[in-house]
C-alpha cells in the first residue's frame, strides 16, 4: 500500500510539474538540417528574448495534417513552415489565418517590411516568406557507376543509369520532371499538366521508372538513402545535400537541371488558440538577422537586408544563383490540381 | 463452452426455486428470491461502471466511425440553394440557367469564405479532375461583382470553365449533395452507382477488392509461417524436461514482452540495404550486391511472423503440455510408423491449441498497421495502412470509415468464430 | 529430449528427433536474435544501423555511448519518456480499478448476459487499432479530448481493460464464491467483504492485469498517432516518427532500454505467477 501511495504521489507530482512547464507555442517544420538552422537562428533566439517555450515538431509537408486538424476542429499546431507550392491551396481552403500587415517587421537597415521582402515572399496573404529553396536531384559519386547524370532526362533513363531513384511520395515536382524529361519545354510544363493528355503523359513517363523508385516522405531520408545505398540518386531539397556534403563530407553531387525552385513561408494554422503569439513569433523569425542564418543550409533569405549579411562564399550554392536552369513551382496550379492529381497519383501508386 | 455451463447452472437454480417453493415457507422463498436478486444486482453493479466507461470510450467512437461512412453533409451545407434548384433537373444536358446562376453566386461566396476547396474535394470524389475546375472557377468568380453575377451568372460560369455545360459535372454535384450516401461503401467495394441508380463496377481504377484479397493472403501466409515455425518448437518445448523448457521459454516470452516498435526496429536494422543481413551475406560472399529486402512485402511478412509467433506457440504449448505422452509411445511401441501415428493420434489432440493460435494470429494480422507502415514500402501495405492513408493523407474520412467498417465486419466475424470454438476469455497471456 | 531413446526407436526415429531439435533451436534463434542484435548496435560510434569493421574486431573506439547521450540531451525524447509514464500510469489505474470490479461481477454465476458482456468488454483487444483510432479521432475531437492527456488516458484504459478482466477472472476461477456471499449475508457491507475476502485472493491477478494494462499503454502507438498533440508524444510515437523520417541509432539506444524494461517485467511476472500458484495451493484446504 505504501509503495502505491508513493507511486501515486510521484506521478501526480510529475503531472503537475508537466502542466506547469507546458510548451506555450507549437512550431512545426521539416526537421533535419533545415530544422536545426531554424532552431538556431529563429526559435532559440526567440525563446531567449521573450521566454516563450516552443515545442518544435517535424512534419513532412503537404496540407493533409493541417486540414485534418482544422476539419476536426482539433487544432494542435500554431505556426507551420509550409512550401509555397502548398500555400495557395491551404490558404484558399481556409486552413490558415490571414497575416496582418503589422507582422512584416522593418529591416535592420530601417527599410519598411513591405519593401524589404522580395515580392514573392509576401505575395500570399496567409504566409510570410522564410527561405528561397529548390528541389534538385543528387547522386552519390561512390555508387553511381561510370556514367554520371547531368540532366533531368538522365534521372528518367534507366538504361543509361541503373539503380534506385528516391522520389518524394507525392505528385508535386515529380509530374513536372516527368514532362520535362519527356521533352516538354520548362515554361510550358504547367500548361501541359493542366490537360488530361498532359497528365497521362506524365504518368506514362513515371511508369517507365516506377519499379526503380524508392518513395520517401520526409526530406531527411534522402541523404540517408544516398549514403546507405538505398538509392543511387534522389530528389532532394538542395539544403539537405549541401549540408551532407559540407558538414559530413559525403561524396554527393547535385544536378541543377530543371530544378523546381520555390519559397517556404511561416503561416499560422486557422483556429490556433495562440494566434497573436504565433504572429509575434513570425514577425521575429522573419526579421533581418534570423533570416540571414538560413544560408547555413544553402537556402536564400527572403529579405534584401538579410542578403547583405550573407557570407559571399555561400552565394553560388544558393538557388537564386541558378534561376536560369530552373522552373518556378506554381502554387496556383497546385491549388487547383492538388486534390485531383493527388488522388490520381495515389491510385497510380497502388496499381 | 462456458455458455452451456451457465445455462445448466441457471436451469438448475430455477428448478431448485420451483421445487423449493413447495417445501419452503412463503417467507423463506421470498427471502431466497430476494437474496438471489441481490446477488444479481451486486454482480451487475460491479460491472456497470466498466460498461459505462467502455460504451463511452470505445463503443461510441466505433459507432461514430460507422456513421461517418454514410453521412456526408458537407456539400448540402455549402450549396443548399443550388442543390434545391438542381432537383428538378432531368439529368440530361445542361441544367436550367437558374441553376448555373445560383452555382456562380455560391462559388463566389465560397471563394470569399475560403471553403471552395471543400466543395471541390467532395465533387472530385464523384468526378475525378473536377476539383481543379471548381477551384479555378471559384477563383475567377471571386472578382466579379454581385449584380453582374445575378444577371449573367450562367454565362460567367460557362466562360470560366466549359465543363459546367457537361451533364456529368452536374450529376457529380447532385450525387455529392446527398446527405446520406452509400457512395463510400460502393467505392470501398470498387463499385459505383450510375446516375440512373444502377450499381456497376467502378470505371476509374479498382484497387480496394484487390487490397482486401492481398491483406487476407498476407495474413494467411503469416499464419501458416507461424504454424510451421511454431508447431515444432511448441512440441519440442512441451516434451522437453521442465528445466530445459522453462529456460527456453524465455526465448519465446522475451520477444512477446518486448515492445512492438523495438521488434520492428530490429527488422529494419537487419534487413536494410546496408543492414546486418546484407553485410553478413556479402562478407561470406554469398551475394555480391546487397539484396533489396526492406520495404517489401517480404519484409512485412517476416517481421510480422516474428512478432506474432508467440501468439501461436503459447496456446499450442499449453495444449501439448496436457497431452498424455503415453498415447504416442503406445502407438509407436505397437509398431505404428511415426508419421501416421502423429497424424492419427497426436495432431487431433492438438487441434484446440492449433485453431486458437491460428485464429488469433490471423485476426491480429488482418488488422495490422504499424509493421507494414514501417517496413512495408509500397508493396507491403495492408488494408489498415490504406485506412490510415485516407484518414491522414487524402483526408477522405468517409472512405476511411467505409473501409474501416468492412474491416470491422470481417474481424467481428472472425472473432465470433473464435469465440465459438475457443472462447474469448480463454486467450492465453503467456 | 535428452533422455536416451527407447529401444523401439529406429534410426529414422532418431534422425527425426534430431531434426526436431534442430528445427526448434532454429526457431528459437529466429525469435531471439533480432532482439539481441539491437543491443550491441546501440553502442555504435558511427551513425549506422549495422556493425562497422571496428565493431566486429572489438576496437574500443568503434563503440560509444553517444546515442544514449543523445536521448538524455534531447528534450523531445525526455518529454516522450515522461508522457509514456504519465499516460501509462493513469490508464493502468483506470483500467485496473474498473476491470477488477467488473471481473468480480462477471465471475458471479448470477450475472445476467454474462457471455455477451464478456465478449463486449474483451473486444478492444480484437478490434484493429486503426479502427479504434479512427473512431476515437472523430468522437474525441467533438469533446475536445483529442490532443489531451485525458483523451489518451481514456483511450489506453479501454485497451487495457480486457487484460485485467482476463487475468483477474483467471485467479477467480478457482475461488469459492460462497465465501464472498457468505460475507455479504453475514451483514458485512459489500465493499468490506470485497476488500477482506476477495482482494487478497485476486491480488496476483490484479497485479499482473495491471502490468499488462501498463505495457499495453506503454507500447501503444496507433492511438497516439491519431489522438495525441505534439505535447503528448510518447516513446513509441517518437520511435515511429524516427523510423519513418530519420533512422538514427538513438532509436536503437531507446530500444535497448526498452528491452531491459521487458526483461524486468518478465521476471516480475514470473515471480508473481509462482507466488500465485503457491498462495492458491495454500489457500485450498480452507
Amino acid at each position: 500500500m505504501k509503495i502505491t501511495t508513493m507511486v501515486t504521489g510521484a506521478a501526480l507530482g510529475v503531472m503537475l510539474a508537466s502542466t506547469a512547464m507546458a510548451a506555450e507555442l507549437t512550431v512545426v517544420s521539416f526537421g533535419g538540417a533545415y530544422g536545426a538552422a531554424q532552431k538556431k537562428h529563429m526559435l532559440d533566439p526567440y525563446t531567449a528574448k521573450t521566454g516563450t517555450k516552443i515545442l518544435f515538431e517535424d512534419y513532412s509537408g503537404g496540407i493533409a495534417e493541417i486540414k485534418a486538424q482544422v476539419e476536426a476542429n482539433n487544432i494542435q499546431w500554431d505556426v507551420v513552415d509550409i512550401e509555397v507550392i502548398d500555400l495557395e491551396r491551404a490558404c484558399s481552403e481556409g486552413l490558415l489565418e490571414v497575416i496582418p500587415a503589422s507582422v512584416l517587421a522593418a529591416g535592420a537597415d530601417g527599410t519598411p517590411g513591405a519593401q524589404d521582402f522580395i515580392p514573392s515572399a509576401i505575395a500570399n496573404e496567409c504566409g510570410v516568406g522564410n527561405i528561397v529553396w529548390t528541389i534538385i536531384y543528387a547522386y552519390n559519386e561512390k555508387t553511381i557507376g561510370s556514367v554520371k547524370p547531368t540532366s533531368i532526362g538522365d534521372f528518367f533513363d534507366t538504361k543509361k543509369i541503373s539503380g534506385k531513384r528516391a522520389m518524394r511520395k507525392r505528385p508535386q515536382v515529380n509530374m513536372e520532371w516527368a514532362l520535362i524529361a519527356d521533352g516538354v519545354a520548362a515554361d510550358k510544363v504547367y500548361e501541359v499538366l493542366a490537360t488530361d493528355a498532359g497528365q497521362a503523359r506524365a504518368f506514362a513517363k513515371l511508369d517507365t521508372i516506377k519499379d526503380d523508385i524508392v518513395w520517401f516522405d520526409s526530406w531527411s531520408q534522402v541523404p540517408q538513402l544516398l549514403n546507405d545505398g538505398g538509392a543511387v540518386m534522389g530528389q532532394s531539397a538542395n539544403g539537405r545535400i549541401f549540408d551532407a556534403i559540407k558538414k559530413d563530407g559525403k561524396p554527393f553531387k547535385m544536378v541543377w537541371d530543371a530544378h523546381v525552385y520555390d519559397l517556404d513561408v511561416w503561416a499560422v494554422v486557422k483556429g490556433s488558440k495562440k494566434k497573436d503569439l504565433a504572429f509575434d513569433f513570425i514577425s521575429f523569425a522573419t526579421g533581418t538577422k534570423p533570416l540571414s542564418g538560413m544560408p547555413d543550409v544553402a537556402y536564400g533569405p527572403t529579405r534584401k537586408s538579410s542578403m547583405a549579411l550573407v557570407d559571399p562564399a555561400v552565394i553560388p550554392d544558393l538557388p537564386t544563383s541558378h534561376l536560369d536552369e530552373g522552373v518556378k513551382a506554381d502554387g496556383i496550379f497546385w491549388a487547383d490540381f492538388g486534390e485531383s492529381l493527388g488522388e490520381k497519383f495515389n491510385e497510380w501508386l497502388l496499381k | 463452452m462456458s455458455n452451456t455451463t451457465t445455462n445448466v447452472a441457471s436451469t438448475a437454480s430455477s428448478d431448485n426455486n420451483k421445487r423449493g417453493a413447495a417445501i419452503l415457507t412463503k417467507e423463506e422463498a421470498r427471502f431466497a428470491r430476494r437474496e438471489l436478486r441481490r446477488h444479481k444486482m451486486t454482480a451487475f453493479a460491479l460491472v456497470v461502471p466498466l460498461l459505462v466507461f467502455i460504451s463511452f470510450a470505445f463503443v461510441a467512437p466505433i459507432l461514430t466511425m460507422l456513421h461517418q461512412g454514410y453521412y456526408s453533409p458537407v456539400v448540402a451545407d455549402l450549396i443548399p440553394q443550388t442543390l434545391e434548384k438542381l432537383e428538378s433537373w432531368d439529368g440530361q444536358g445542361q441544367p436550367d440557367k437558374r441553376v448555373l446562376t445560383s452555382m456562380a453566386i455560391d462559388l463566389k461566396r465560397l471563394a470569399a469564405d475560403r471553403t471552395s476547396g471543400k466543395l471541390a474535394a467532395e465533387i472530385n470524389r464523384h468526378k475525378p479532375g473536377a476539383s481543379s475546375m471548381v477551384k479555378s472557377t471559384a477563383r475567377k468568380l471571386r472578382r466579379k461583382d454581385d449584380a453582374d453575377l445575378a444577371q449573367n451568372g450562367a454565362a460567367l460560369l460557362l466562360a470560366a470553365n466549359k465543363s459546367w455545360a457537361d451533364a456529368k459535372t452536374w450529376q457529380a454535384v447532385q450525387k455529392a449533395g446527398k446527405i446520406y450516401t452509400d457512395g463510400f461503401y460502393l467505392t470501398a467495394l470498387d463499385l459505383e452507382r450510375t446516375f440512373e441508380g444502377e450499381i456497376q463496377i467502378r470505371e476509374a481504377t479498382q484497387i480496394y477488392i484487390q487490397l482486401y484479397t492481398k491483406t487476407l493472403r498476407m495474413a494467411l501466409v503469416i499464419t501458416l509461417m507461424c504454424l510451421v515455425l511454431g508447431y515444432p518448437l511448441a512440441y519440442f518445448l512441451a516434451n522437453a524436461p521442465s528445466k530445459t523448457s522453462n529456460m527456453l521459454m524465455i526465448f519465446v516470452l522475451l520477444p512477446f514482452w518486448t515492445s512492438l516498435l523495438v521488434r520492428t526496429t530490429a527488422w529494419i536494422a537487419l534487413l536494410q540495404t546496408n543492414g546486418v543481413v546484407n553485410s553478413f551475406l556479402m562478407e561470406l560472399h554469398v551475394i555480391s550486391e546487397p539484396l533489396d529486402m526492406l520495404y517489401t512485402e517480404f519484409s512485412t511478412i517476416i517481421a510480422m511472423t516474428h512478432i506474432l509467433l508467440p501468439f501461436m506457440i503459447l496456446p499450442l504449448y499449453s495444449v501439448m503440455k496436457g497431452i498424455d505422452k503415453s498415447y504416442m509411445r503406445a502407438a509407436m511401441s505397437m509398431g505404428a510408423k511415426p508419421i501416421p501415428a502423429f497424424l492419427k493420434v497426436y495432431l487431433p489432440n492438438t487441434l484446440p491449441g492449433l485453431s486458437a493460435g491460428a485464429l488469433l494470429v490471423f485476426i491480429i494480422s488482418v488488422g495490422y498497421y504499424i509493421t507494414p507502415a514501417l517496413v512495408g514500402g509500397t508493396d507491403g501495405q495492408m488494408i489498415s495502412n490504406i485506412i490510415a492513408f485516407h484518414m491522414q493523407q487524402s483526408n477522405n474520412w468517409g472512405l476511411a470509415a467505409a473501409l474501416g467498417t468492412m474491416l470491422l465486419i470481417l474481424i467481428l466475424t472472425l472473432y465470433w468464430v473464435y469465440d465459438r470454438f475457443v472462447g474469448a476469455s480463454n486467450i492465453k497471456l503467456g | 529430449m535428452s533422455q536416451p531413446f527407447p529401444s523401439y526407436y529406429t534410426l529414422w526415429h532418431k534422425a527425426g528427433s534430431y531434426a526436431l531439435k534442430f528445427t526448434a533451436f532454429a526457431v528459437l534463434f529466429f525469435l531471439i536474435v533480432p532482439i539481441i542484435v539491437i543491443i550491441p548496435l546501440s553502442f555504435n560510434a558511427e551513425p549506422y544501423f549495422t556493425f562497422t569493421k571496428g565493431m566486429v574486431t572489438f576496437e574500443p573506439s568503434a563503440y560509444s555511448m553517444r546515442w544514449y547521450d543523445a536521448i538524455v540531451t534531447n528534450p523531445n525524447w525526455l518529454l516522450a519518456i515522461k508522457n509514456s509514464f504519465i499516460i501509462g500510469f493513469f490508464a493502468t489505474i483506470v483500467a485496473t480499478t474498473l476491470g477488477t470490479m467488473a471481473a468480480v461481477g462477471l465471475s458471479s454465476q448470477r450475472m445476467p448476459y454474462k457471455r455477451l458482456i464478456m465478449a463486449l468488454l474483451l473486444s478492444p483487444m480484437i478490434v484493429p487499432l486503426i479502427i479504434i483510432a479512427a473512431g476515437m479521432f472523430f468522437f474525441y475531437s467533438k469533446f475536445g479530448f483529442a490532443g489531451t492527456y485525458t483523451g489518451l488516458i481514456i483511450a489506453h484504459a479501454a485497451l487495457g481493460v480486457p487484460f485485467v478482466i482476463i487475468t483477474v477472472t483467471a485467479t477467480l476461477s478457482g475461488f469459492d464464491r460462497s465465501l464472498y456471499f457468505a460475507g455479504l449475508s453475514m451483514g458485512a457491507s459489500p465493499l468490506k467483504t470485497f476488500f477482506d475476502v476477495v482482494v487478497p485472493l485476486i491480488r496476483p491477478g490484479v497485479i499482473s492485469g495491471a502490468m499488462f494494462a501498463f505495457v499495453t499503454s506503454f507500447d501503444e502507438v496507433v492511438l497516439v498517432l491519431f489522438l495525441a498533440g505534439p505535447g503528448q508524444r510518447t516513446i513509441p510515437r517518437q520511435m515511429f516518427s524516427g523510423l519513418r523520417e530519420q533512422i538514427n541509432p538513438t532509436i536503437l539506444a531507446v530500444a535497448t532500454l526498452l528491452i531491459m524494461v521487458s526483461v524486468a517485467f518478465l521476471i516480475t511476472l514470473e515471480f508473481l505467477r509462482r507466488r500465485s500458484e503457491r498462495l492458491r495451493g495454500l489457500e485450498s484446504p480452507h
